[in-house]
């Protein structure tokens, strides 16, 4: 059992594109939600987002005419992982290369093709137009439309595939990964997963009402997790791509190393004592926490800082007292907590992936980012106030858990730790 | 249109979906798949592409036609002159 490093990775965040900007605009604490007037228009609740500003002229520098056949999730997805290809020291394959038998893709995601479906397919077959509807109506409405996009282009031989568990699916992808490497069945896999933007994706949390509408002309301030007045979660489309290799094949290659995976794991609540479609059984989230530092071999008095799934509804207090007691750690005595969702929304599939770049980008970097809009912090978990940073830290964190849980009582977590050299 | 038009659109419309790209070698005999590396995939999106700019219509027996250029080409002017 090899152990398992982060070498690359690639992220389109709300707030920025490519993992430079991501780890500035972590640090600044710029937020990457703006008011979006087709929701408005769409007599949506909330009428805030965040949409990643990746530009067509930009996308089509990676994909050329390949972006005539992709939609929003794949493209994303694809950025996300030339980025992670190239940033892991690997060149980009001609189209007729040699396949890459020792690279799989976990590429996850939930709502994957219904910004197609909600655009092209249902209002041409609705029409009677079903032979209008072109070559890649179907490549963009499948599941596994981004996975087997980024593998197309870089000639993956290893298993393809798309994991799907609604909020939970970007860290449940990395944990996948994990163990796949884990067990030496590969040497490398793209881990990760992508949501679109699109209204199509964002309009049944809207209808659940567990969207924000009460910021709609603040949009800055809509994502509110921790706080008192959270009033919802702020949908937000984006990828986050890790390349995960075994170490020995990392050394082999003198790959820089950014981080080690200590170990994760996945599992549900069954939606038994309180859990349900939409919510979490609270021993469900401890179990996870708890198995995942077994596997690490991590105490939890070891941990530095946890990435919270922290959404900005009611489900925050809950979140934090599972945590509290899976570490047992009193709120005052726990690791440093933020909520990037508090910069970039809730990117759903996405967030887990996204959220993971952004706790190794601040391990690697001796930082804690801000977890706006929490001053008035929820009084139900006041104490944890101080382990909250509301500015920008230096701060020499060292081991991160990432924490990540979705609709159908799924969580799950996955242990980080800074990469110093042996 | 006469042939010769709709030789020179077809040619226009087949670039746009090939990797070969040199007008030069495209002839009358290419054949769009294995001469002109038309993704596969994307054959079914010529022949819309071809209702629309010559307001015809394509039926499923009739897309062996657009395998090669030439046919393709007396196919639509067939088409065209007797529409």
């Amino acid at each position: 059992m090899d152990r398992v490093v982060i070498t690359g990775m690639g992220v389109v965040a709300p707030n920025a594109i490519g993992l430079d900007a991501f780890r500035i605009a972590l640090c600044q604490g710029r937020s990457g939600l703006a008011f979006v007037p087709q929701m408005k228009e769409l007599d949506f609740g909330c009428h805030v987002a965040g949409i990643p500003p990746l530009s067509e002229e930009s996308t089509e520098s990676y994909l050329g005419p390949l972006m005539r056949t992709t939609n929003s999730t794949m493209r994303y997805a694809a950025v996300a992982a030339i980025d992670c290809w190239r940033d892991s020291g690997l060149s980009m394959p001609p189209s007729d290369s040699a396949v890459d038998w020792n690279t799989a893709a976990i590429i996850g995601s939930s709502l994957a093709g219904m910004e197609t479906a909600g655009e092209l397919v249902v209002p041409e077959t609705n029409a009677g137009r079903v032979r209008k509807l072109g070559s890649s109506a179907i490549e963009r409405v499948m599941a596994s439309c981004a996975s087997a996009c980024v593998s197309g282009i870089l000639g993956l031989g290893g298993p393809t595939t798309t994991n799907s568990s609604a909020c939970g699916t970007g860290a449940e992808a990395i944990v996948n990964a994990y163990w796949m490497i884990r067990e030496d069945r590969i040497d490398r896999v793209l881990a990760g997963s992508t949501e679109p933007s699109s209204v199509y994706a964002w309009a049944g949390l809207d209808s659940l009402r567990v969207t924000m509408r009460k910021c709609n002309d603040r949009p800055q301030s809509a994502a509110r997790p921790l706080s008192a007045s959270a009033g919802g979660l702020v949908p937000s489309g984006g990828a986050g791509i890790l390349m995960l290799e075994s170490l020995a094949s990392a050394r082999s290659r003198g790959a820089r190393i950014y981080a080690e995976i200590l170990g994760g794991h996945s599992n549900s609540g069954g939606q038994r004592n309180g859990g349900s479609i939409t919510a979490a059984n609270p021993e469900g989230i401890v179990r996870c926490v708890q198995q995942s530092l077994e596997v690490a071999k991590v105490k939890p008095s070891e941990l530095d800082y946890i990435n919270g799934h922290l959404t900005g509804t009611a489900g925050d207090p809950k979140e934090i007292r599972c945590l509290s007691n899976a570490l047992d750690r009193r709120l005052g005595d726990m690791p440093w907590i933020n909520s990037t969702k508090s910069l970039i929304g809730h990117g759903l599939a996405a967030s887990g992936s996204m959220e993971s770049v952004a706790t190794i980008l601040q391990l690697v970097h001796g930082f804690l980012h801000p977890s706006l809009n929490c001053e008035d912090f929820h009084p139900e978990i006041s104490e944890l106030q101080p382990r909250v940073p509301q500015v920008s830290l230096s701060a020499p964190v060292r081991i991160a858990l990432k924490t990540s849980f979705g609709f159908g009582d799924v969580n799950s977590c996955v242990i980080f730790r800074r990469w110093d050299e042996e | 249109m006469n042939r010769a038009e709709i030789q020179k659109s077809f040619v226009e419309l087949v670039r746009a979906h090939a990797r070969i790209q040199d007008s030069s070698v495209i002839t009358e005999s290419s054949l769009l798949v294995d001469d002109l590396k038309v993704n596969s995939t994307r054959f079914v999106d010529i022949i819309l592409e071809a209702e629309d700019r010559f307001k015809i219509e394509v039926g499923d027996d009739d897309m062996k036609r657009f395998e090669r250029v030439g046919d393709a080409v007396d196919f639509i002017y067939e088409r065209t002159v007797n529409a």
